[in-house]
């Protein structure tokens, strides 16, 4: 078997204006059989999602405390001996359903890459140094509010092996729990303004602009400390929770 | 519901969550050579029936008096908690593990399952299906299992095993698990 040649930047940009050109508004979000993104060809179902009620445990989240989660870890600059390299930033928002009710109390878990674009993660080949005052990964548990607040360094773009000279927009992983279990998800936060936006088919996987424009943070000067950091808001809906919610619970 | 805000879409996990989403007993939601423990395994597999390396499958469920726990202590276990939450990272053979207790119904008449949510590398977003317990008398009025054909119905449910239960993960092909999608999606 000869080893396939990667497509080229010009080739995959047209498979995504192409896709662009016939994506029919609304729907759900991003498209899971998304060719130009090569990995998802044998991983994406190729049947209907079914449609079902929630019913029992499904209708209910697991709960997190603060034994599960220290306030520390939601600060990625401090967990070594030094300063990470890079812009520090602060990237803050609020959890929400889609009936804008704050999540509250819940598990926002967090990972990225160093400020050279580079991730400890052993897999990664890229010859970018790594930052010995960097992992890259934190928690934190959302307010009453629904707020989240992490302190980090802003990652870097980063090359990978979809087409030749693919590169990633800079982004930052985040996973998140809603109040029932269907509200489960992970995405990616970009910064914004990124030149790689229209080049990204993991971006470009969700083909409506005002989708995509959910996943790109603000800068907020209101975020940003004096001396010391940058500041970024974004804001997170999930899907509407399914449970019948009592008065007594919201703020639990 | 015309008020309900657009929902933030989802993205893949990636190939580099695992120095991040794994930790130390996140698949042990009851320590293993527990009496009453069982264990829930399975592969990922995706169209060519390769196993994924780079998968993550979380489970959700009941305790086996069909009780909903709401308890902290999922990420720090203290042994004696059941939780009902879990994450388990494939191995290199595709393969993930739970060691956790036998889901009990959540009604009188509702047939046991485990809640699966499944992420990858190559996968857009998460994917949630259900992994019913084999056997009960439940399933035959279930609506979803009822809804399906034979051999749809027949991904959703585990097979029982020496350990516990067995249940594969195709993410396509002729035996493509029944994936599924809630209201609101």
């Amino acid at each position: 078997m000869t080893t396939p040649t990667l497509a080229t930047q010009s080739a995959i940009s047209d498979e995504i204006a192409e896709i662009a050109a016939g994506a029919v508004p609304g729907g759900q979000q991003p498209q899971l059989d998304y060719a130009p993104y090569r990995s998802s060809l044998l991983r994406h179902p190729t049947k209907d999602l079914q449609q079902v009620d929630p019913e029992g445990i499904e209708l209910w989240a697991p709960c997190f405390g603060h034994q599960d989660v220290d306030p520390l870890e939601a600060d990625l600059t401090i967990q070594h001996s030094g300063e990470p390299i890079g812009e520090r930033i602060t990237i803050a928002g609020r959890v929400v359903d889609g009936s804008s009710r704050p999540v509250a109390h819940q598990l926002v878990e967090i990972w990225q890459a160093n400020a050279g674009g580079r991730y400890i993660h052993q897999r990664d080949q890229h010859p970018a140094p790594l930052d010995p005052n960097f992992t890259g990964a934190g928690r934190c548990l959302t307010d009453a509010d629904g707020t989240y607040t992490f302190q980090t360094i802003k990652p870097g773009p980063y090359p990978w092996k979809n087409h030749r000279n693919a590169w990633r927009p800079a982004h930052v992983h985040f996973s998140l729990f809603g109040t029932d279990f269907t509200q489960r998800m992970i995405t990616q936060m970009y910064f914004p303004g990124d030149p790689l936006f229209a080049l990204d088919p993991i971006y470009q996987s969700i083909t409506d602009q005002d989708d995509r424009d959910r996943l790109v943070a603000t800068y907020d000067h209101d975020l940003t400390r004096p001396e010391w950091s940058t500041g970024y808001r974004w804001d997170i809906v999930l899907t509407g929770s399914h449970r019948t919610w009592m008065d007594d619970e919201d703020h639990t | 519901m015309s008020d309900r805000l657009r929902p933030t879409p989802g993205q893949t996990v990636g190939p580099f969550f695992h120095y991040a989403l794994p930790f130390a007993g996140d698949s042990e939601l009851v320590p293993p050579g527990r009496p009453d423990a069982i264990r829930l395994h399975g592969r990922v597999l995706d169209g060519q029936v390769a196993p994924l390396q780079d998968a993550l499958v979380e489970i959700w469920q009941a305790d086996p008096e069909g009780v909903v726990v709401q308890e902290p202590g999922s990420i720090h276990r203290d042994g004696w908690t059941f939780t009902g939450w879990g994450r388990a990272a494939t191995d290199n053979t595709g393969r993930y593990s739970f060691t956790t207790l036998l889901p009990g119904a959540t009604e009188p008449g509702a047939a046991p399952f485990f809640a699966v949510t499944v992420f990858a590398r190559g996968l857009l977003n998460r994917l949630f299906t259900r992994a019913y317990v084999p056997g009960h008398p439940a399933l035959v009025d279930d609506a979803l299992l009822s809804s399906l054909d034979a051999t749809r119905r027949q991904t959703l449910v585990a097979a029982a095993d020496a350990s516990g239960l067995e249940f594969d993960i195709h993410l396509q092909g002729d035996r493509e698990t029944v994936f599924l999608t809630y209201p609101g999606h």
